[in-house]
């Protein structure tokens, strides 16, 4: 029993070890737009991206984006462009910057910045309409960007 | 209305968008929005002046919902808002507060007013403020009948506001946004393509930029106000156009402002002027 709590502890122990500091919002290198460095160094889930592309709650891609690949997602919006075939015309180190702040490809876009922290006016406690109490953490975080940018390099053409 | 038809009418229409995108990005075509079959309202004029060329054409934001939420308008046994109204006209004519006076008092027929709704917010009359018409209501009721104040969007406020709005149904929206009105009209703008809150959405981005487009089921209007204050499906009440505004904000992920707020009188007066040329609907109906 007490090996065994042991083992548990000094396993526990070398999963914490970081292998790779996640990097914040404001550390993100961009060139010309995109960002060549994992934000984790934790390969990106492509079914979690999924998720997080088709749900509100999340990063909600769907909202403005259509993807034929989510039909489950109802009501796919087209503010944005179809998402079809992204994965064909980008390159991975393109979708990360573009979803971590698309604003630094492509200038003035409507595009929300997922991954930042600063730089806004009058940023509230998420859709409460009132002031944050603290400090307001990026709307997905490092592994979700991740994810989303593994998911859409599946999207082939 | 019998929902499930309804969910089938949208999903066809959103396969229809993907189909053949700009076709369903425009507002709908050909319709006329006659009131009891006998008053026809503008709901498309060109962009005025104000505009600068932001827009060709200024639409009203019913010519986005579906006919069903039309036909609702079109008659007033069949506009939900008008129970509102009604209630509204009972307010007008009830003694409120110490002075013993009611709105009709001084004001007699609420269609005295039918100028009022077309030309709001409007300087007030000593002329270093910009109201609302429900600043014009509460200093009525406080400086001149001696009731209380009403709350922004309470039921008593949007049931008079509704009213002196479907006396003014048929007049052509145009707030002055000269003289003194102007800084406000500039505070009004500048708001206006202000991208707020995490999202960092400025109303232009969703109501210039992309009306006529869909955020999931939502189709954007050019976000006009003459429809107000509004029946909403979605809360099932008139809903003031301060209201609306906070909502929209708050939606950017922000610290929205104040329903009465001086940010919101100015929005109210630039966004009015935007609408200039469109028929005030009384109360308009909304998703």
């Amino acid at each position: 029993m007490k090996s065994q709590l042991k083992l548990a502890i000094a396993l526990a122990a070398f999963a914490a070890q970081p292998s790779f500091a996640e990097v914040t919002p404001n550390m993100v290198a961009f060139a010309d737009g995109a960002v060549a460095q994992s934000h984790t160094g934790v390969a990106g889930n492509a079914a979690d991206g999924a998720k997080v592309a088709s749900t509100r709650s999340m990063g909600n891609c769907v909202a403005c984006h259509a993807i034929a690949a989510l039909p489950d997602a109802k009501f796919q919006g087209n503010v944005g462009p179809a998402l079809d075939g992204v994965g064909s015309r980008w390159s991975e180190a393109e979708l990360r910057g573009i979803v971590s702040n698309a604003k630094m490809m492509f200038d003035g876009t409507v595009m929300p910045s997922f991954y930042k922290t600063e730089g806004y006016t009058r940023l509230g406690d998420a859709y409460t309409g009132k002031a944050p109490k603290g400090d307001v953490p990026p709307i997905l975080s490092a592994q979700q960007i991740e994810d989303v940018v593994a998911y859409l390099l599946t999207l082939k053409e | 209305m019998h929902l499930r038809s309804r969910r089938i009418l949208i999903a066809a229409s959103v396969f229809a968008l993907m189909s053949s995108a700009t076709a369903y990005a425009d507002p709908v075509e050909g319709f006329e929005l006659v009131v009891n079959g006998e008053m026809t309202l503008v709901t498309e004029a060109p962009a005025s002046a104000n505009l600068e060329g932001a827009l060709d054409t200024v639409y009203s934001g019913l010519l986005f919902r579906e006919s069903e939420t039309r036909e609702m308008e079109m008659d007033d046994f069949s506009n939900p808002g008008m129970v509102f109204v009604d209630q509204g006209l009972d307010l007008w004519n009830k003694v409120d507060g110490t002075d013993g006076k009611s709105c009709a008092s001084c004001h007699d027929d609420v269609e005295s007013l039918k100028e009022t709704r077309a030309a709001m917010p409007k300087m007030n009359p000593t002329g270093d403020d910009l109201w609302s018409m429900e600043n014009y209501i509460n200093n009525c009721r406080t400086t001149k009948m001696g009731a209380e104040a009403w709350k922004w969007s309470s039921d008593q406020m949007t049931s008079v506001t509704a009213a002196i709005s479907v006396a003014g149904r048929g007049e052509v929206v145009n707030p002055k946004v000269d003289g003194a009105a102007a800084e406000w009209w500039e505070k009004g703008k500048e708001l206006y393509y202000t991208r707020f809150g995490q999202l960092e959405l400025s109303c232009a981005n969703c109501h210039e930029q992309n009306y006529g487009n869909m955020i999931r089921a939502d189709h954007l209007s050019q976000g006009q106000t003459n429809g107000f204050p509004a029946y909403r499906l979605k809360n099932a009440k008139l809903n003031s156009i301060h209201n609306r505004f906070k909502g929209c904000v708050r939606d950017t992920r922000a610290e929205t402002f104040g329903e009465g707020s001086a940010e919101f009188r100015a929005l109210e007066l630039y966004v009015a002027s935007r609408g200039a040329g469109l028929s005030v609907e009384g109360v308009g109906v909304r998703n």
